[in-house]
């Protein structure tokens, strides 16, 4: 009997046309959790480094977390893996709303999609009834059209995963669709390449707890706990002060910040906009709160966001929010990421205003800016023209259009757009963040200690009194301590970074939102979940003994997991850095400095290579075993060894 | 006393579909509440309360179990609500041979609504866990008049009325006979 997880892994292989129900290795708990530990086991054990990401050979997983359907609330993440055609490396990508839990009540904790099909088709998945079915009628459908049709023809209780045309055309940036949530980072062109229109999934078996009494009180505390908790959730859903991103992040393509653009004007206008357009806001399953807004539109498809995807659209073009709202459901309907799309259409225009691009290169391109950027995206997701090489991402795209564009392409790492911010001081554990984080955006790397010190010591004294989420005393010591944002230690730069970090992985493979989890603590420091109590948890659901050190071995073992992936694949310590103009005021040497000390903080080599020493501490021996063989590591490999001597060291004292 | 009116206990779980998160915390402890043993497992697929949604028409309802039905609907009803046609079905809390609605998925037998009696709980566990507040409880006494025709009198005269006498007694001699 297994409690938490079902224990069952589907593995359909489109090629062939099998499917089968394998039952897991009971072990992985322990040393992965589940979610996204797991899946990155099979991507290391099953997808070898010379696999291309749109090879048959290449998997693409969908893991529901291992609290995903228990009574443990706030616990709703699907986590997709795969490998990018972007980057080529490790994608992670994930969404909330209902699809995990269903999965686990129709019997499985992972479905696991190989090979390619001959046509489109989408998955059945009812219980134990699981058939690849033709797909033809859902051809060039949106994501949202496509759950409709498939409600329609199943029944309403199915939940369904689709891709829009951008995803059946590869676009890189394709998003994968369920409800109000949506993945993308890579894995929508991934299903597009298998040619998977849709997952259709629905159960009805039961998911066991290890211990049910506690673990029907525990859902109900922490439920009361989340709901009422005004730190937890996304605060950005109801404050209608966006004055954060809008004077903060930069606009068009990720190029102009506009400090005191945020006026009582524009509050009072986009507020208006909103509440005039708004049904309704919705939560994921187990989730008390209300992170959707959902928004009706004249003459466009219901559509969803949260947080800052309302603002990207509107701060690419140098609109306002009412384009935002008039593009996002038509880009989300696509089936296109709202994240990097926007950046692509700014980068464009850019080029277009440089004489990079011609009126050659965009027939029938409209005068008028919201005009443009809607026919960008048709060019996009069609792939015709212009389009097919916009349609791979900023980065790709400045090198094949040549001609100086690459100058343009200013804010990619990995060769993945990052979130558009350009400030003035280096910021040292953001540095290592965006440097040597491998989930490609920056939201899902921060998140625990918070971004910015507060102003007296009263108010870091009465933060620090209910901080119970702090990982140690040691970040309470710092945070009282802390004047200047960028005045941070290298000592404390590396542990800010690791345990940012490590609550993301520990999400990962829970399938807790980072809103209740890793993201929130940043802003308030009161998040529900922390990794003081998630272990007991765990023990609650699973009846497998779990403590702190336990979790954090797991979250060291699940991190190095990946960066193993991408070291197999060739990442190396020259493409961890943070675009050039992330800040205005840098130190190379420092930085370089800090990168060492992180590296070695991690037991990395300097070339950010785990040693044989640290995977084996993390039973990682079979990964130091294929590095040995693959001469990635020669036995004799050290770590920088000038933690010791720097870590004291501020970013300007060097 | 003839003419006297009684006191009667109503139970009743309103649902405000303007309120509804989508979360369905009220299936997952229903089913938690109803689950052998006690507790023991989450399954949306048992839970005596469901929450029809359909997020893009912005449609939230929650629908409980009532009472089973051994007969089929032979007409039913459609509803358009924002644009989507539900049928009767839909919105039908009885658990009935036309269909897998509150049933259990694995005996098929039918589920009904208990209002958690016998719960440690003042107030059925899906009001509970409702924190938007979409569902409430209330208990509320009402007054009836008393029942002063028996019902099966009503009955045998609606029969008596539509068959006349002999048939129905050769009826009721018959299925006597075969029971």
């Amino acid at each position: 009997m297994r409690y938490g997880e079902t224990g069952y892994f589907l593995e359909i292989d489109l090629s062939t046309g099998n499917i089968e129900k394998v039952e897991s290795d009971p072990r992985w708990l322990e040393l992965y959790v589940g979610g996204q530990g797991s899946a990155d086991r099979i991507l290391w054990d099953r997808v070898p480094p010379e696999v291309e990401p749109f090879s048959p050979d290449n998997l693409l997983i969908f893991s529901a977390g291992l609290f995903c359907g228990t009574p443990i609330p706030g616990a709703n993440r699907t986590i997709v893996n795969t490998f990018s055609p972007q980057t080529n490396l490790h994608a992670h990508t994930m969404m909330g709303s209902y699809f995990a839990p269903e999965m686990k009540f129709a019997g499985y904790d992972k479905i696991i999609i190989k090979g390619k099909a001959d046509k489109l088709v989408y998955i059945y998945i009812c219980d134990d009834k699981v058939e690849i079915r033709d797909a033809s009628h859902l051809k060039g459908l949106g994501t949202y059209d496509t759950q409709e049709v498939l409600k329609k023809e199943l029944g309403h209780r199915f939940q369904i995963a689709a891709i829009g045309p951008a995803g059946e055309n590869r676009v890189f940036y394709a998003s994968i669709d369920h409800s109000h949530a949506s993945a993308a980072r890579g894995a929508g062109a991934v299903m597009g390449d298998k040619r998977v229109k849709a997952i259709a999934i629905k159960g009805t078996k039961d998911l066991y707890v290890a211990n049910p009494q506690k673990a029907f009180e525990l859902g109900n505390r922490l439920r009361k706990e989340i709901a009422e908790n005004p730190h937890v959730g996304d605060w950005m859903a109801v404050d209608e002060d966006d004055s954060f991103h809008h004077d903060n992040f930069a606009w068009g393509n990720a190029r102009v910040r506009r400090k005191g653009y945020w006026t009582p004007e524009i509050e009072e206008r986009f507020t208006r906009i909103k509440y005039d357009h708004l049904d309704r806001q919705t939560g994921c399953f187990n989730c008390p709160k209300r992170c959707h807004n959902v928004i009706s539109w004249p003459g466009r498809k219901r559509f969803s966001y949260k947080c800052f995807g309302k603002d990207t659209y509107h701060m690419a073009a140098f609109q306002e929010l009412d384009f935002s709202y008039d593009i996002l459901g038509v880009a989300q309907n696509l089936g296109l990421d709202s994240y990097t799309t926007p950046q692509v259409i700014a980068f464009a225009l850019e080029l277009y205003e440089a004489g990079i691009l011609t009126d050659n290169d965009l027939p029938g391109m409209p005068n008028d800016i919201k005009g443009r950027f809607f026919y960008f995206l048709d060019k996009i997701v069609k792939r015709e023209g212009i389009g097919d090489i916009l349609a791979d991402g900023v980065y790709w795209a400045a090198r094949k259009i040549g001609k100086g564009a690459e100058a343009f392409d200013h804010n990619t790492t990995k060769k993945f757009e990052q979130v558009p911010i350009k400030l003035g001081k280096l910021n040292p554990p953001y540095f290592l963040m965006i440097a040597t984080g491998e989930k490609m955006n920056i939201t899902q790397i921060e998140g625990s200690f918070p971004q910015d010190p507060l102003p007296t010591r009263e108010e870091r004294e009465e933060f620090v009194r209910g901080w119970i989420a702090a990982k140690d005393e040691r970040f309470k010591k710092w945070f009282l301590e802390w004047e200047k944002r960028e005045m941070v230690t290298i000592e404390m730069a590396c542990a800010i970074t690791e345990w940012n970090e490590a609550m993301h992985y520990i999400d990962d493979a829970t399938g807790l939102c980072g809103f209740v989890s890793s993201f929130r603590g940043q802003f308030g420091g009161r998040t529900v979940y922390h990794i003081h109590n998630i272990p007991e948890f765990i023990t609650v659901i699973t009846g497998v003994e779990f403590d702190e050190e336990k979790l954090w071995t797991v979250y060291k073992r699940n991190r190095n997991l990946v960066r193993a992936l991408n070291v197999r694949r060739g990442m190396r310590r020259e493409d961890e850095k943070p675009p050039e103009d992330h800040w205005a005021v840098r130190n190379h040497e420092y930085e370089q400095i800090l990168l060492d000390c992180y590296y070695e903080y991690q037991g990395w080599t300097k070339q950010g290579i785990p040693t044989v020493e640290t995977l084996k501490k993390l039973d990682l021996d079979f990964v130091a075993e294929d590095f040995l063989k693959r001469g990635i590591l020669t036995g004799n490999d050290e770590v920088p060894n000038v933690y010791e001597k720097y870590k004291d060291k501020y970013p300007w004292g060097i | 006393m003839e003419g006297q009116k009684v006191k009667k206990k109503i139970k009743e779980i309103r649902f405000d579909m303007d309120k509804c998160n989508g979360c369905r915390c009220c299936e997952i402890v229903c089913s938690q509440v109803h689950a052998n043993p006690k507790y023991s497992s989450v399954n949306p697929a048992k839970s005596r309360i469901r929450v029809i949604i359909d997020e893009f028409a912005d449609n939230y309802v929650a629908i409980r179990a009532g009472q089973y039905t051994e007969a089929e609907c032979n007409a039913r009803n459609s509803f358009t609500i924002r644009g989507r046609e539900f049928g009767t079905c839909e919105f039908c809390p009885a658990a009935c041979p036309s269909r897998d609605a509150f049933k259990d998925p694995e005996s098929g037998l039918p589920f009904k609504c208990d209002a958690c009696e016998g719960e440690d709980s003042d107030i059925p566990m899906c009001v509970k866990e409702c924190h938007s507040g979409a569902l409430t409880y209330i208990e509320r006494e009402v007054e009836v008049e008393p029942h002063t025709t028996d019902e099966l009198q009503v009955s045998v005269a609606t029969l008596l009325k539509r068959h006349g006498l002999e048939k129905v007694v050769d009826t009721i001699a018959k299925v006597a006979k075969e029971l």
